[in-house]
């Protein structure tokens, strides 16, 4: 069996994710990109989006993670993230909520609107949801 | 000398603010507790973030991002203040506000227009007794339970006002918390961001690892910069209602821990005044008895 890699998920509210896993998978910004033990030192911004990594029992994992950036070196993977949640601890009813409000926003296409806010809204909404429903088969 | 009853019921008064004052002391010392795990639950992040910062800052090319960018002229001065909302904690305001106004004056004199963002309604109030322009107030964060997304929304609008020459400078005037006993009030530049800091702490890096990983980017080094800095400037900010917080409940506590000895003191010579009172109060009764007795006696 490969070596395995640390991940290391880290708002600034808390540690969400630190264990050890067999690979990793991050949506970067130019594309979802894997990681695996020995991976070359890597930087990248993040896209909104679920973190996937298989742990070192082999079971996949999901975390939903938006406004980060992911560091690799070859033994471990940093996620700095503005907000992260691991699959089971994500809100439905709450990402529901704030999907339909940012909905509502920006359908009322009201003059002030901080467009770009409210699409981001709806797509960390939008992710949250998809990820609790159906282990977040979003691509 | 007061009467009996009169020192009594003081006696009581003063027993009832100790019960207070100690109150508070208490609700003030777990809230601290509350606002230092929040502390230190951020610096891993805060840590990670200055390191890969600090390493890309030392690499992206010339290119300089706006957020950098010293402005020749500095015309209009903006800075964010951060208080408590609410008073019962010794100088802690009073400390942050004097600095606020050394800083401020000091500007105002050089013929530079200054405005204020306000966290807290103690310098809120202040900043309105003084007729300073405040662009933007947040009552309700400092002290109390609040996320990184308070930090983010408030330092993209200061960025937006930067971008937007509506400032050319930004400051931040908070509360640093060193130890429980020691938190300076603290003046830090915020935008446009101080270079040196970032280079500097690639330097540490470097001592520290002796070496630099050549990360490969993705996408550019300076575009990954460009989208770093202002969260930079979030987390900076973070940081300060973090400290700020931290300090305001240590202030309270320390003020509270304070107020309930003077009590205490209080308390005490109060009790001594009664007990004369009542002794005097008995040797002047004895005195009529012993003088009615004599009298009889004739």
């Amino acid at each position: 069996m490969a070596e395995n890699i640390k991940i290391e998920i880290v708002t600034p509210e808390k540690y969400v994710v630190s264990e050890s896993a067999q690979i990793v998978m991050a949506p970067g910004a130019l594309g979802e990109f894997g990681v695996l033990a020995g991976h070359t030192p890597f930087l990248t911004s993040l896209e909104t989006g679920k973190v996937r990594y298989r742990d070192a029992g082999g079971n996949e994992k999901l975390v939903f993670v938006s406004g980060g950036f992911a560091e690799a070196l070859p033994d471990r993977v940093t996620i700095l993230a503005e907000s992260a949640e691991p699959e089971e601890d994500i809100d439905y009813e709450r990402a529901k909520a704030a999907y339909d409000r940012a909905k509502k926003r920006l359908e009322e296409r009201r003059e002030n609107l901080d467009n770009a806010r409210a699409q981001a809204a709806l797509q960390r909404a939008l992710t949250r949801m998809k990820i609790a429903e159906d282990g977040g088969s979003l691509h | 000398m007061a009467s009996l009853k009169e020192v009594k019921s003081k006696i009581n008064g003063v027993k009832k603010t100790k019960q207070i004052t100690r109150a508070m002391n208490m609700v003030a010392s777990s809230k601290l507790r509350g606002a230092q795990a929040a502390m230190t639950a951020f610096h891993p992040y805060a840590e990670k973030f200055a390191e890969v910062l600090g390493n890309i800052a030392g690499r992206s090319a010339d290119e300089t991002s706006p957020l950098l960018v010293a402005r020749e002229e500095v015309k209009n001065v903006h800075i964010v203040l951060l208080t408590s909302d609410r008073g019962l904690c010794g100088g802690f305001n009073t400390k942050l506000i004097e600095t606020a106004e050394e800083f401020a004056q000091e500007k105002v004199k050089g013929g530079i227009n200054v405005s204020f963002t306000n966290f807290g309604k103690k310098g809120r109030d202040w900043c309105r007794k003084q007729k300073f322009t405040i662009v933007e107030e947040y009552l309700g964060i400092v002290g109390g339970k609040f996320g990184f997304n308070v930090a983010s929304t408030a330092a993209q609008k200061l960025i937006n006002g930067f971008l937007s020459e509506q400032y050319d400078e930004v400051h931040i005037v908070y509360s640093r918390f060193l130890s429980m006993a020691n938190q300076p009030p603290f003046v830090k530049q915020l935008l446009p961001i101080p270079v040196i800091e970032a280079a500097e702490k690639a330097e540490e890096n470097k001592e520290e690892k002796g070496y630099m990983p050549e990360h490969i980017c993705e996408p550019s080094p300076e575009e990954l910069l460009n989208a770093m800095l202002p969260r930079n400037v979030a987390i900076q900010l973070y940081n300060a209602l973090l400290e700020t917080s931290t300090s305001e409940h240590a202030s309270r506590m320390r003020a509270m821990d304070n107020a309930t000895k003077a009590c205490d003191d209080m308390i005490e010579s109060l009790t001594l005044a009664y007990n004369k009172a009542r002794q005097q109060a008995i040797t002047m009764e004895l005195m009529d008895i012993v003088g009615g007795a004599e009298a009889l006696r004739g």
